[in-house]
């Protein structure tokens, strides 16, 4: 197909022709066209169905506030739901589809919503899926998002790159038009630090769609001239095809940029899209002012759009969106319109102006008092019906109708931080409050300036005092000579009707009649009018439909519209993906992973990883014929206890802590004590919370008289860290303590096991026998000259040490110990096995350190010292939280060594019911015991220590299972201790 | 066992340090490098700062970082700097700066707990523009500052307009390694 | 946000972690304060809607914890002040 409708003039690059699909039928278009441009070239109005009762319909608007033309756009993978076709940039091989249709888009299946529409008017869904309750999640739910809704997603894995980024700049300037590229250039030409976001991909906003001229110029060729010399200057970034959809607090923009929309595929390694970050000192609203319609009946026909629109399309784009077209128009901006088709050659069949009275447009019909009242054709417009201001009726047939209802300042950022606009009657439009973001200055059309030279004017004067405030002296500017037409509006807020549907939301289908019905109803303050007809709510966010639904309201209260409210945009300005949002961080680059030192040797050994926080920690390391995860667990497991095991526990959090008060220190965010801990030795700690309950533990070293190395859990380390310097700074802000983490800088291995010393013997240069080196020593050593440190501490119930080197020695080591630890029939073990033998010897860690659980039921009490002021230790002391028939930690064993035990279920006594009331307690954690060979686990359970030997059960509704169990010590092996001390 | 000789890997997990170019910008990973923080002791600053001063350690006032003929340092904290120094001549930097401090500040042990990326070429600030939202354009040279890569947090020290030190946590040196090359990759 | 920092200037409000009013730093002494004391310490807030002193922490700076001054209602800012000076000057020291 031709394209019929295209006219004379325009940019677009009539030498370029690119062929794109739509619905499977192949079009072309130029260099400069959007979808909708190209499409209405070719003849094509029809472009997508409404959301609730799938009526037909095409663009009403030539930008980004688009509520009709949604269109998918691309396939496969890269397809996209739910895209404006008024801002989509053709390119060559462009493949769009209408959505929202079944079996096509002239002939709708669901279109028989439109038939049941006195069913569906608003609040039908309140009404109606009521009741039963029950029905709404099977029944109700399923088919409505089935009927409703809007395009579809390809359910397959977006293979493009999104990126996020950070600016700086003195000034922001938001849309490119004659204000925003006049302020551009005065703080550009002054020396600021300027960014010029324009979400169009060619900047000079309504220059490029006016025939009005800026100095001896056409607006667009000003603007082209203008954009050239704000590319030439170096302290200016020109950010087309960037929509800056938010303003956040203190001077911060949210913008994305779609650096690769434009292209059939993004080119390598470039992102699709980059959301930005910009920090700004100043930031100058130059978004201009959005058209809105007149309401009459049937006026949302494919070939029925905004006046302004209509114009855009003929002069920017070349395209007539009919042959023969009239203007329905309450304002002299309308007029324009028609004179700009008739100079373009289009047929005006009309001007229907909604004034009497004034002078009369020369050359055109120009019928003064007169409505719109109905339109025709099914899947475009083919004829008006026109009352006239004597009351006359008659048809005429037109493919193309602009209407104009005036405009309104696009104030949308202003409201981010829920400042309400203001109505100005003279324009018949609210704009912009004087509480808008601080540092956000709205200019031109913007701000209720709607004629070029005020614009011009606007832009140049708040970037000169930008310049001014930012202490760059005083900007020179000149104003090009440009029209100054004051506002001639006669607010006309919709025609007048008893039967048909006038559409005031065409997104999501909102008509007068259900703003009426929200009146009728007593639904009248402007939040719940929105809500209960969802006027506003669709992904335009109302831009064209807001402030029309507040007036229609207002008359119906017989208010003014201030006196009915206001209405404020929250961010996005418009829908931003989610994968812009989401930026690198997704799939594999979600987050960072952090390698211990022996992940190298690990990995060529075929261990399995587990991720702990960001760490990947070796689960366990599967040998030759291992084919069930438990039988490398229970063989790591038995090895250790048998002979000896290696662990890399790099993972666990060190913190270095110095300085002359560092003992006094510990002792006050230790629970028990460490000043008195003996140079060379380490404890055990245990750390609460202010409240009294357990935050997290791990054991201390005293390296020297003023230093320490405190050990957190893997889980914590980043956590404790802050809660120190918490205490150190908030809390004791004169203790003389230095903290720095050093989790990183050493590689620690764990060596547990009867033959852990003979081992280490082989690797260390010092003597490190029991009489050397005793139980919970601690100190620096050095392993073939190289400093190292040694801590003899268990976490196994053996007789272990922990061995640290630097850490780009830790590969060295891992080889090391292996190598060594050979004649031993040493493992390396993983962190399921750590799990086992933790539990074994009746340690806490992981599921037990709850936040809920104190030290007295972990069966620690006695290491709280109440001699000294620590954190959480009053707290811990509590009546309730120390109560004799409080919570105690148990081992449990199940009576029969065959049955399995499930983590999560609850101790009840023999014969009680499974409900809440009888609830004893609960199983924290459990393992199969290879050393014991059946389950073992730990539990917190009520008057637990004195419960030893009884015999309940354990009960997980939620798995199913019932299990006799017996209660036990929680130290299953050793409880004596005397392997560590070995 | 005396004979016992463990060999080093770079915290990318290789024998000798990575050297490549990211479009128009070169990557170098930097092994020979000690670090250690110092921190005066309360009451010692004077002492700190005299004996610093002595031994050619300059201590920058907050957000930089000075470079002397041996010692390099920049500033972490409030009373805390990163102080660097020749990995071959200061493999054990902690005792050679106790010996010089005594027990006048707390010396920790850092060497290894970090990745060191220096990134050189023209118009770096382009390229941190997608990775961390300091304005490297208009710092002074010198700054120094903690930031955040792709949730990972590192410091930053601008040497020149043209090269800047990044310091990430040793563990998460490939990931911050991938972060800086895809970013590279979406702007050269 | 943006959080003027006193000794490093304005940091994006990303850097931080937030734990909440700055009377948290008024401590009652463990062994002489008393349960009542120490249970409207920990349990007891005020929520103001507007000015409201708040402790944030730069974790992804410089380590400092600051309290910070600001309208919990508009976000405004009026006071960012290193926690550890605003300690001292309620009497904590060691």
């Amino acid at each position: 197909m031709s394209q019929t409708n295209r006219i004379s003039g325009g940019q677009i690059d009539r030498s370029k022709s690119l062929r794109f699909t739509f619905d499977g039928v192949t079009y072309s278009g130029h260099a400069g066209d959007t979808l909708a441009s190209a499409l209405l070239a070719n003849g094509v109005r029809l472009m997508g169905r409404s959301f609730k009762y799938h009526r037909p319909r095409g663009p009403i608007s030539a930008g980004s506030e688009e509520p009709n033309a949604l269109v998918e756009l691309r396939s496969g993978a890269r397809q996209e739901p739910n895209t404006r076709a008024t801002v989509v940039e053709l390119f060559d091989g462009l493949v769009a589809q209408s959505q929202n249709r079944w079996p096509s888009l002239s002939f709708d299946a669901m279109a028989i919503n439109d038939r049941f529409n006195t069913f569906f008017t608003a609040g039908f869904y309140y009404k109606t899926f009521m009741w039963p309750a029950a029905f709404w999640e099977k029944v109700y739910e399923p088919i409505i998002r089935r009927a409703a809704g809007l395009g579809s997603l390809s359910r397959l894995e977006d293979p493009d790159d999104y990126d996020k980024g950070f600016l700086h700049c003195d000034l922001l300037v938001i849309g490119a038009g004659p204000s925003g590229l006049m302020a551009a250039l005065t703080a550009g030409r002054a020396g600021l630090r300027v960014i010029l976001a324009d979400e169009d991909f060619r900047m000079g906003g309504r220059l490029n769609a006016e025939t009005l001229g800026v100095g001896d110029q056409s607006g667009a060729d000003w603007a082209a001239g203008v954009v050239a010399e704000l590319a030439s200057l170096p302290n200016v970034r020109m950010m087309p095809r960037t929509t800056v959809y938010g303003a956040f607090d203190h001077g911060i923009y949210g913008a994305v940029e779609r650096v690769s929309d434009h292209l059939p595929v993004p080119m390598a390694g470039k992102p699709r899209q980059t959301a930005w970050r910009i920090y700004t000192k100043r930031a100058i609203l130059a978004a201009g002012a959005i058209e809105r319609p007149i309401p009459f009946e049937n006026n949302d026909r494919p070939g029925i759009m905004l006046a302004g629109a209509l114009r855009a399309y003929a002069n920017r784009w070349g395209v007539a969106a009919g042959r023969r077209v009239a203007v329905f128009t309450n304002n002299d901006d309308g007029l324009r319109t028609a004179t700009d088709l008739q100079v373009k050659g289009v047929d005006v069949v009309a001007v229907i102006d909604t004034r009497s009275g004034g002078p009369l447009l020369a050359g055109i019909r120009h019928l003064q008092g007169a409505e719109v009242i109905d339109s025709r054709g099914r899947l475009g417009l083919t004829e008006i019906t026109v009352r006239s201001a004597k009351g006359a009726v008659e048809t005429l047939r037109v493919e193309a109708l602009g209407v104009s209802g005036g405009w309104n300042p696009n104030v949308s950022l202003t409201s981010h931080h829920r400042s309400r606009p203001i109505w100005r009657d003279d324009l018949a439009a609210f704009v912009p409050a004087s509480d808008a973001p601080a540092g956000l200055i709205p200019v031109g059309a913007a701000m209720g300036d709607l004629s070029t030279h005020a614009a011009l004017r606007g832009g140049a004067e708040a970037a000169a005092q930008v310049v001014a405030d930012l202490g760059h002296g005083s900007a020179r500017y000149d104003l090009p000579k440009a029209e100054d037409a004051p506002v001639a509006i006669t607010p006309h807020w919709y025609v007048k009707s008893d039967k048909g549907r006038a559409w005031i939301d065409q997104q999501n289908d909102v008509t007068v009649k259900d703003v009426k019905l929200a009146h009728q109803e007593n639904f009248t303050s402007v939040e719940h009018l929105k809500r209960y007809t969802t006027l506003g709510m669709a992904t335009d966010q109302g831009k064209t439909g807001n402030v029309l639904g507040m007036a229609v309201m207002a008359e119906l209260t017989g208010k003014s519209i201030p006196q009915t409210g206001t209405t404020i945009y929250r961010p996005p300005y418009t829908p931003v993906s989610l994968g812009a949002l989401g930026g690198r961080s997704r799939g594999k680059d979600f987050k960072p992973f952090r390698l211990t030192p022996s992940h190298k040797w690990a990995s060529e050994q075929g261990a399995i990883f587990v991720e702990v926080g960001m760490w990947l920690r070796t689960q366990w390391l599967p040998r030759k014929g291992e084919t069930e995860w438990r039988q490398s667990v229970d063989r790591e497991v038995l090895a250790t206890r048998k002979s000896v095991g290696i662990c890399d526990v790099t993972t666990l959090g060190k913190i270095d802590i110095q300085g002359t008060d560092a003992g006094a220190f510990l002792d006050r965010v230790y629970a028990n004590t460490f000043s008195t801990l003996a140079v060379g030795k380490c404890r055990y700690g245990l750390m609460l919370r202010e409240d009294g309950m357990v935050f997290d533990d791990g054991t201390t070293a005293r390296m020297g008289p003023s230093e320490y190395v405190m050990t957190t859990t893997t889980a914590n380390a980043v956590t404790v860290f802050r809660h120190l310097e918490y205490c150190r700074q908030c809390l004791w802000p004169d203790l003389d303590v230095q903290i720095i983490s050093t989790t990183e800088a050493w590689a620690q291995y764990s060596v547990a096991g009867p033959n852990a010393r003979k081992l280490l013997q082989k690797i260390v240069d010092q003597d490190i026998s029991d009489a050397a080196f005793p139980y919970m020593g601690a100190g620096e050593i050095t392993v073939g000259g190289l400093r190292a440190r040694l801590f003899r501490i268990s976490f196994s119930g053996e007789l272990a040490y922990e061995i640290a080197v630097p850490t780009r020695y830790g590969d060295a080591m891992i080889r090391a110990l292996v190598e060594a630890g050979r004649e031993f029939d040493a493992v390396v073990y993983g962190t399921e096995a750590l799990g086992v033998m933790r539990i074994e010897k009746g340690h806490v860690a992981g599921n037990a350190l709850n936040g809920q659980s104190t030290a007295l039921n972990m069966g620690l009490g006695k290491m709280v010292s109440r001699k000294k002021d620590a954190i959480g230790v009053l707290m811990s002391q509590r009546t309730e939280l120390v109560r004799e028939d409080g919570l105690r930690l148990v081992g449990v064993k199940p009576v029969n060594p065959a049955e399995p035990l499930k983590a999560g279920s609850h101790f009840l006594k023999t014969g009680a019911a499974a409900t809440a009331e009888h609830d004893d307690g609960w199983l924290t954690s459990m393992v199969y015991s290879p050393h014991l060979g059946h389950h073992i686990a730990l539990g917190y359970l009520k008057n637990g220590t004195a419960r030893i030997g009884e015999r309940m059960r354990a009960v997980n509704l939620l798995a199913g299972t019932d299990t006799e169990i017996e209660i036990v010590s929680p130290h299953f092996i050793d409880p004596e201790g005397e392997r560590l001390r070995a | 066992m005396p004979d016992l000789v463990l060999k080093p890997l770079t915290a990318l997990g290789h024998d000798a340090p990575l050297t490549e170019s990211l479009g128009p910008w070169t990557l170098t990973e930097r092994a020979d490098v000690a670090l250690a923080s110092l921190a005066p002791r309360r009451g010692r600053a004077e002492d700190v700062a005299r004996i610093a001063a002595a031994a050619g350690i300059a201590l920058p006032s907050p957000a930089m970082s000075a470079m002397g003929a041996v010692f390099g340092s920049f500033w972490m904290t409030p009373e805390m700097w990163m102080i660097e120094a020749p990995f071959d001549s200061h493999s054990d930097i902690r005792a050679h700066l106790l010996g010089l401090f005594g027990d006048a500040a707390s010396i920790t042990e850092q060497t290894d707990a970090w990745v060191r990326f220096d990134l050189s070429g023209e118009n770096l600030p382009h390229l941190f523009e997608k990775l961390a939202n300091f304005d490297l354009a208009t710092a002074p040279e010198g700054a120094a500052t903690r930031t955040v890569i792709e949730h990972m947090g590192c410091y930053l020290v601008k040497r020149s307009a043209t090269q800047v030190t990044i310091y990430g946590g040793r563990s998460s040196a490939q990931s911050l390694h991938h972060a800086l090359k895809l970013a590279a990759q979406a702007q050269a | 946000m943006i959080i003027n920092h006193p000794i490093l200037g304005p940091r994006d409000a990303q850097e931080f972690v937030y734990l909440g009013d700055a009377a948290l730093i008024d401590r009652p002494d463990g062994l002489t304060a008393g349960n009542e004391a120490f249970h409207d310490y920990v349990y007891l807030r005020d929520n103001p809607a507007g000015v409201h002193r708040e402790l944030w922490y730069h974790e992804q700076g410089d380590r400092s914890w600051l309290v910070v001054t600001r309208n919990t209602v508009t976000h405004e800012i009026t006071g960012v002040e290193l926690a550890r000076d605003v300690a001292r000057s309620r009497g904590r020291s060691k």
